[in-house]
């Protein structure tokens, strides 16, 4: 069994050098790289099953003992991140994923092998080398978009995303003076007999904290975000927004609680107000900024600031209801940005509408797409019944128990911000009248038959459909999600209740 | 004053960290041209690597061999920089490419005249 957690990195990071070996052979490698990335999806799905029927596995690599030896570790709330990265990236590799290349393929495998490993990871020096390896895919991936402005955003996003890796590397420098191990477990136990007040102990936080905050894009770290997602191709900016930043994410619940625990917090109330502050900026900034945009691609990276101070509000407030409702966040943001950006990115990419004034009277040509946009961006916001909801409603009900009124009251401001940028987006869609042809089908009354006749137009209106079903699935998702929220609060209740 | 003096003095690998550690840091916001920034973010990184290789400093002690004589000096952080080299070493080389890709576009790595000519 522990063989399988071993697998999980290995098979798509050994798969990474198939699409190089095969050549020119395009079509091949995208064969290769689907399979491994279906063979990916079912040793999630294994994992997630033997932590259900056992609970918690872990397992050492090369069967050294556990102090010196490669930990890896899964428990729900892993196997429930592992599945996400999993079904991401064959869905993305499948569906949005046209114009695949032998590099680019390797390197959609190196960044599935490098956040499986962030995910699985039991020692906080082998997350760092993770943590690279998805950066540097990352990095690569944004560079294969067309033109000068993709390889700059990728040298910005590569500038700031490894001066966030070396904080946090200098980070674990620290922990490792100060304890003389790495290994998760030792340093849980290891800190506790310090003491959570020791100068390197509290730095050692900030600056993981900090590293973190970085590949999660806290403001005002999220620089690097917006002109990455909106430079590159659809299918890398939906595969990065799904993933990168909600990976990193749970990487910092985990460092918080796992390793520093709740005794940290309690002891140094500094670090705790430092989380709930860096979120709430982050919120109030993120939310404001978002008003500010008209590129939609520009628009929806910005909400992920907005998104992710919630999350670390969540973290701040360490109640099991506001950390279940972190976890919850986390995966119905992910997916919902995932399949706007996917959809949005094919729109961009077949019709050239790119700003928010392109929408004006979407509905018209594609009332599905609209819809659907609309549902998801309802998750987003955190309106009933979707996930968004739920896991917003968990933070709520966790600051109320700590009785911190100024957080729930952001929780609900923000929700408010959320509606006022929302409300532009779909407003637009749906009321806007255009002054020609949204997709360039030319108007609704005159003449759009003759343009779908032509063969562009046919491809035209497959991917336009194509983009509507994506999205229409993603809906579907995030309301099931939010349907059976109190389900998969359930599964992660174990872990989170260890944790606190 | 003079127990600071003490203090520097007797951790100077420490005191170089945190040189280079600023100075790359420095050198990173800083500089305008985008090849120095690189060149920034190496030196921070180095001096990341050397607190890793001066906590792993013993006095008198010799290289960690199993038949060798103790006192041995702590091996580990050694093969963690080893690591940490060659992830900054690729680092390196992505940064590299993507900068000829900029030069070839704009045929500048100063920063401000690349801003403009994205604008224009």
């Amino acid at each position: 069994m522990s063989v399988l957690l071993a697998l999980v990195v290995t098979v798509p990071l050994v798969g990474a050098v198939l699409p190089l070996v095969v050549g020119r052979r395009t079509r091949l490698s995208r064969l290769l790289t689907g399979g491994i990335l279906v063979v990916q999806v079912g040793l999630a799905v294994a994992v997630a099953a033997v932590v259900a029927r056992r609970g918690p596995v872990s397992s050492v690599v090369g069967g050294l003992p556990s102090e010196v030896g490669i930990g890896l570790v899964a428990d729900a709330v892993t196997s429930a991140f592992l599945l996400l990265v999993a079904c991401t990236a064959v869905a993305f590799f499948a569906i949005v994923r046209t114009d695949s290349t032998r590099f680019g393929d390797s390197l959609w495998l190196l960044l599935v092998a490098g956040l499986s490993g962030v995910t699985v990871t039991a020692d906080v020096f082998n997350l760092y080398v993770f943590l690279e390896i998805s950066g540097l895919a990352a990095y690569a991936l944004v560079a294969t978009g067309r033109g000068a402005p993709a390889a700059l955003a990728a040298f910005r996003y590569l500038l700031v995303g490894t001066v966030g890796a070396t904080l946090y590397l200098l980070g674990v420098g620290y922990l490792y003076v100060a304890t003389g191990t790495l290994s998760m477990a030792g340093l849980n136990a290891a800190l506790s007999a310090i003491g959570y007040d020791s100068p390197l102990v509290i730095a050692s936080f900030v600056l993981i904290a900090v590293g973190l905050g970085v590949k999660i894009a806290l403001f005002p770290l999220h620089t690097w975000k917006p002109a990455a997602y909106a430079t590159s191709p659809a299918d890398v900016s939906a595969l990065l927004a799904t993933l990168v930043s909600t990976i990193a994410g749970y990487a910092l619940v985990r460092l918080t609680f796992g390793v520093y625990t709740l005794g940290f917090l309690t002891d140094v109330p500094a670090a705790r107000v430092g989380l709930l502050v860096a979120g709430a900026v982050s919120v109030v900034a993120g939310g404001v900024l978002t008003l500010r945009q008209t590129d939609i691609r520009r628009l929806l990276a910005y909400s992920s600031v907005l998104q992710f101070g919630l999350i670390v509000v969540a973290i701040g407030l360490a109640t099991p209801a506001a950390v279940t409702g972190a976890l919850v966040l986390l995966l119905s943001h992910a997916i919902a940005k995932g399949g706007l950006f996917a959809s949005v990115g094919i729109l961009a990419r077949e019709f050239d509408v790119k700003t928010v004034a392109d929408y004006t009277g979407l509905v018209r040509d594609a009332p599905l797409f609209t819809v659907a946009a609309s549902v998801v961006f309802a998750s987003l916001v955190g309106l009933p019944p979707t996930a968004g909801f739920a896991g917003k409603w968990y933070v709520a009900l966790g600051a109320v128990a700590a009785e911190s009124w100024t957080i729930a009251a952001l929780v609900v401001g923000s929700t408010l911000l959320s509606i006022l940028y929302v409300g532009r987006v779909v407003e637009t869609m749906v009321f806007g009248t255009p002054t020609a042809g949204v997709l360039g089908r030319g108007g609704s009354e005159t003449g759009g038959q003759s343009h779908v006749s032509t063969d562009g137009g046919q491809l035209h209106t497959q991917s336009l459909t194509r983009a509507s079903l994506l999205l229409a699935a993603v809906g579907g998702v995030v309301v099931a999600l939010g349907l059976w929220s109190s389900d998969l609060a359930l599964w992660f209740q174990p872990v989170v209740e260890g944790w606190l | 004053m003079s127990d600071l003096v003490m203090v520097f003095s007797s951790r100077v690998a420490y005191v170089a960290f945190a040189l280079l550690v600023g100075i790359g840091v420095f050198v990173l916001v800083d500089s305008d041209n985008l090849l120095k920034k690189v060149v920034g973010l190496n030196l921070f990184q180095t001096g990341v690597f050397l607190f890793f290789i001066t906590s792993a400093f013993r006095r008198d002690g010799s290289a960690p061999l199993l038949s060798g004589p103790g006192p041995v000096v702590n091996p580990l952080p050694h093969v963690l920089i080893l690591t940490a080299i060659v992830v900054g070493v690729s680092v390196t080389a992505v940064a590299l490419a993507l900068l000829v890709r900029v030069y070839d576009e704009y045929e500048t790595l100063d920063e401000s005249e690349v801003k403009e000519a994205q604008q224009s």
